[in-house]
């Protein structure tokens, strides 16, 4: 066991390697609520229920349908994305033009029902999730074990994270919606249709957090309690990443599983505690979060 | 105003003169509050199975033969010591509950245990672990039955240490019931000659327990203790099994597991786990048939043994009602420490002065699924630890009820 | 956030507004001093509890125009410190009590600090932030108890002469608590400081213009806030004999809000209807388990949607609109 100035190098590169697997998904969740609220100026306090209910998703089809992984990975954030869809228009379009933070409160009435409804039906205990043959097993690299599984998650999140971060700064799409929040009517004078856009966008975003759900379902127990422990968390890395901006996200999301990581090895007891230290300090100091612009 | 204070007054002294002159069964009513967790992570071990356990202890007992009105009540303590207690403080001040049973989860246990001292009600526990049950925390008003983190302690880490497993990792839930768990498997571990190389603590309810597993697979203990239940261990083992553990060379010692959990993991994950338990429905012909008429009114899900517990414990709750013709909880828990238990269950027995119930204990082994003949079939009987060896000895307990 | 603006012709009437402030005041405590002899006292002295904790929450909310969203480590750290001087210092519930105020007090002064120098969405994620901050540290530090919390709480004697285990001398000993709680709320709102609140919730730039330091005042109303807030929790201590995480968990903080969004948010009635209703809703749905998070969730967002003013917010501009020009 080689050692670094006291550190045990393996048993850190173990922990830092799971820290990165979290924070495949801290990135994952919270590159949706970058690109809602970036876009849309909408606190989508719902992120975790859909979370959740891309998880569910993906057990539906496995158990009722028998379509496996790779379909849930496919339908689920459509399906997910659908209810998102309509929740926009029914609801959240209504509150536009009020305080942004009545966005926020409906969004949190809105997950209060929806993980109630989950709850009611499925309990709490957690259904479980076989995870699909192709990605079974792992491989010894030295100092940790890496689950096949938990490998894929890294590489997939980090895929469709750069993905979405292309689509939305660098194609013409991508500059439509991010005109569309500057200055909604300029751009609708220009034939955009403006509300569809902000609602598939809204569409697109849950999409992202259902997705999410369907890599956790394998590893973690498919619970309507699922969303709610982490949205919190992902909360703060918007704010530390700047809520709007799409690479903060990314790049918090993956650099907090790393921090919580490390946390863990030298003060395991503060590592829940230690994204929260940060995010308040990042507030007083540049309230913009790291990456993103006043 | 003080017209009224002078009714009420008297109206007090009345019914308080009423009470002591002899006693009754109050309200006519011998009404049983049936309190566990419905919904979360100790649900399928206790959940509504324990509310059709009391039932059809009732039903056994013949109580409206035998002249006594039972009734049923339930609630979802959610794991909360606050929920917990502000139902019981209902029950007991505004709804006439007279007794409360089964209360997994020992944080919980302990604030029930509280009010159910002060109030003079009775709490009969087949749910909860704590040693302190009988132990610091003993009441006058209090019974535990089915098992405790001593017993649990002593069967298997006795167990597993005299068979090689010298050197121990714990992964421990962070409350009342993982602290008493490990620092009881821990006093074992040392007197038997073993060594403990590291602890961690894990919040209730973990998802995700990677970080921790790493943490143990570093320590090259022998033994992974997992002093957790229900959903947590169902998920350490299963993430165990993910980052091979058990491959590795390390084994896993399930500090409480029920049939519940096993069910849950499927034999091909926990063949060859050792743990000990009080109660299997396939020892003999009477669990076994309790066992079929459970699983019929209870979606073909067979009983564990928190199950059996509740049933065995409102049978000799009723039986010391009747003897006293009182449902005052103080008096009847004293009865039922006079009467000696016998029901089909758990056999003859005896309540101790602090509290607990005494029966044997059983250490199983997992079967292999080649092993399994059927659906539960999953458990094959190591060793019998006799009634008086599996419980702590009464003057270790430090319960203020028992005379040094 | 600003209230929702009453309409155009219904000026406010300050004597009309007094009388009605006094007519309601009396109606409420006459129903508070009479219940306990009709409904579950235990219940009762819950929902005063939360009704003070809404109450201050609404101070800093509805005539403060800021939104917290981590009210509740007030609540709970309140909570814990008059649960552990009780039961381990062996004060009496008063001083107990105070205890837990005082610390709510100066977690607030600090939380404040940081918080006020921010505005809207970024003030509620710094409160949320600190409360998740305090939620941990309450989880790890021993003295709290983790999972289990505080238990065994003793009520003991009121000023060493009143037996508060007798549930009606609690009762009324909370419904005192209650009550100088809400007459400070009251006196605050109605006072010099208080329209210069009202001023910078409505416009803080035009008050920055009229040489007002701000942030002092927000500062102060948020000091304010968790004072009185940590006196609820304080007292729910002592009532329940038991503190727990469920007090500090961000559920809590979600609850207040909900009470005073339900009740109407800038009314001083509002809070307390709000926290009655909801729980009554949580005492005698329990059973219905999984109903109650459905039910507050639908609340929510029907308040949201449709009803921004609350009950007794809806009740106040019907009244006024009946009063006439």
């Amino acid at each position: 066991m080689t050692e670094i100035f006291g550190i045990s190098l393996p048993a850190l590169s173990g922990q830092l390697l799971i820290g990165l697997i979290n924070g495949s998904f801290y990135a994952l969740l919270s590159l949706g609520l970058a690109v809602i609220f970036g876009l849309l100026n909408i606190i989508n306090f719902t992120h975790g229920a859909q979370y959740m209910m891309g998880a569910f998703v993906a057990w539906f089809l496995l158990n009722k349908t028998g379509l496996g992984y790779w379909w849930a990975l496919v339908i689920a954030p459509i399906v997910v994305g659908a209810t998102g869809v309509v929740i926009e228009r029914l609801m959240l379009s209504r509150l536009y033009k009020l305080d942004h933070l009545y966005g926020l409160l409906l969004t949190f009435g809105l997950a209060l029902i929806i993980e109630g409804a989950f709850h009611h039906q499925y309990g709490s205990a957690g259904l479980p999730y076989a995870m699909p043959s192709q990605l079974t097993g792992g491989s010894n690299l030295g100092f940790m074990y890496l689950p096949n599984y938990r490998a894929w998650v890294i590489v997939a999140s980090l895929a469709i994270c750069l993905a979405t971060w292309f689509l939305i700064e660098r194609t013409k799409l991508g500059s439509y919606l991010r005109a569309a929040t500057e200055n909604p009517s300029l751009v609708q004078a220009f034939g955009i249709n403006v509300p569809r856009m902000i609602t598939l966008t809204y569409g697109f975003g849950v999409g992202l957090a259902a997705l999410a759900g369907v890599f956790a379902a394998p590893i973690y127990q498919v619970s309507p309690q699922m969303g709610s422990s982490l949205i919190i968390v992902v909360f703060a890395v918007v704010v530390i990443g700047g809520m709007g901006s799409i690479m903060g996200s990314i790049v918090t999301g993956f650099g907090l599983g790393i921090i919580e990581g490390l946390t863990k090895y030298f003060y395991p007891e503060a590592s829940n505690t230690v994204i929260f230290v940060i995010m308040a300090i990042v507030l007083m100091f540049r309230p913009q979060g790291l990456f993103g612009q006043r | 105003m003080k017209l009224k204070m002078k009714v009420l007054a008297a109206a007090a002294v009345l019914a308080l003169g009423a009470g002591t002159a002899h006693a009754q069964i109050s309200g006519n009513v011998v009404k049983i509050g049936v309190l566990n967790d419905q919904s979360s992570l100790y649900a399928d071990l206790g959940g509504q199975g324990s509310v059709l356990a009391a039932r059809m202890a009732i039903e056994d007992f013949k109580a409206k033969e035998k002249g006594l009105n039972v009734e049923v009540v339930f609630a979802d303590h959610q794991n909360k010591p606050d929920v917990g207690s502000q139902v019981a403080r209902r029950w007991y001040d505004a709804e006439g509950v007279d007794a409360i049973f089964d209360v997994p989860n020992s944080g919980v246990a302990l604030a029930v245990n509280q009010v159910t001292r002060e109030k003079g009600k009775a709490f009969i526990n087949s749910g909860a672990a704590s040693s302190d049950l009988t132990g610091k925390q003993c009441s006058p008003n209090t019974v535990h039955w089915t098992y405790d983190t001593w017993m649990l302690a002593n069967g298997t880490g006795k167990a597993i240490v005299k068979t090689g497993g010298d050197t121990w990792f714990f992964l421990t839930a962070d409350y009342a019931f993982g602290h008493a768990l490990e620092r009881d498997t821990e006093a074992v571990v040392v007197k038997n000659g073993g060594k403990v190389l590291g602890k961690v603590r894990h919040p209730l309810n973990t998802q995700d327990f990677s970080s921790f597993l790493l943490q143990a697979q570093a320590s090259k203990a022998k033994i992974v203790g997992l002093a957790n239940a229900g959903g947590d261990t169902v998920n350490s083992i299963k993430q165990a099994s993910e980052f091979g553990i058990v491959k590795g060379g390390q084994n896993l010692a399930g500090l409480l597991v029920f049939l519940t959990d096993v069910h849950g993991l499927g034999l091909d994950k926990a063949q060859g786990l050792i743990f000990t338990e009080t109660w299997y429905w396939d020892m003999n012909d009477a669990n076994r048939a309790f066992a079929k008429r459970f699983a019929a009114a209870n979606g073909n899900k067979y009983p564990s043994m928190v199950h059996a517990g509740v049933y065995a414990g409102v049978l000799h709750y009723l039986k010391a009602v009747h003897a006293l013709k009182s449902d005052d909880g103080t008096k009847v828990v004293a009865k039922m420490k006079e009467l000696p238990t016998d029901d089909p269950l758990f056999g003859k027995g005896t309540i101790r002065a602090d509290g607990r119930k005494l029966h044997p204990a059983y250490l199983f082994e997992v079967k292999k699924p080649s092993e399994s003949k059927g659906p539960y079939d999953y458990y094959k009987l190591r060793s019998t630890i006799p009634a008086n060896e599996a419980f702590r000895p009464i003057e270790q307990g430090d319960c203020p009820l028992v005379k040094k | 956030m600003s209230e929702p603006q009453p309409v155009a012709s219904t000026a406010l009437d300050p004597a009309w507004e007094a009388r009605y402030q006094r007519i309601g005041m009396a109606v409420m405590f006459a129903i508070f001093l009479a219940a306990p002899f009709v409904v579950y006292p235990v219940f009762l002295m819950k929902a005063l509890c939360f009704a003070l904790f809404a109450c201050a929450f609404n101070l800093l909310l509805g005539f403060g125009g800021l939104l917290s969203f981590g009210h509740a480590m007030f609540l709970g750290m309140a909570g814990y410190m008059s649960a552990h001087a009780a039961k381990i210092w062996g004060f009496p519930p008063e001083l107990a009590i105070l205890t837990g105020m005082a610390a709510s007090t100066v977690l607030g002064f600090f939380a404040g600090l940081l918080a006020i120098r921010r505005q809207g969405i970024y003030f509620a994620m710094i409160t949320l932030a600190l409360a998740q901050m305090v939620f941990f540290f309450c989880l790890q530090a021993p003295f709290t108890g983790g999972e289990d919390g505080i238990q065994a709480v003793p009520r003991g004697k009121l000023f060493g002469l009143v037996n508060l285990s007798n549930v009606h001398a609690m009762y009324f000993t909370v419904l005192g608590v209650f009550t100088i709680g809400f007459l400070l709320i009251h006196r605050v709102i109605h006072s010099p400081y208080g329209q210069v609140l009202k001023a910078i919730r409505e416009n803080e730039a035009r008050a920055i213009s009229l040489g007002y330091r701000t942030e002092r005042y927000k500062l102060l109303a948020f000091v304010l806030s968790a004072g009185i807030a940590g006196l609820a929790g304080a007292t729910k201590a002592i009532v329940f004999q038991l503190a727990s995480l469920s007090d500090v968990h961000w559920t809590m903080s979600g609850e207040v809000v909900l009470m005073t969004l339900l009740g109407g948010m800038g009314t001083i009635f509002g809070p307390v209807v709000g926290a009655f209703i909801i729980i009554a809703m949580q005492s005698y749905l329990a059973e219905l388990g999984a109903w109650v998070t459905i039910v507050q969730g639908v609340i929510f967002v029907v308040c949201v949607l449709a009803f921004r003013r609350g009950i007794v917010g809806e009740l106040e501009a019907f009244l006024r609109r009946r009063r006439g020009p």
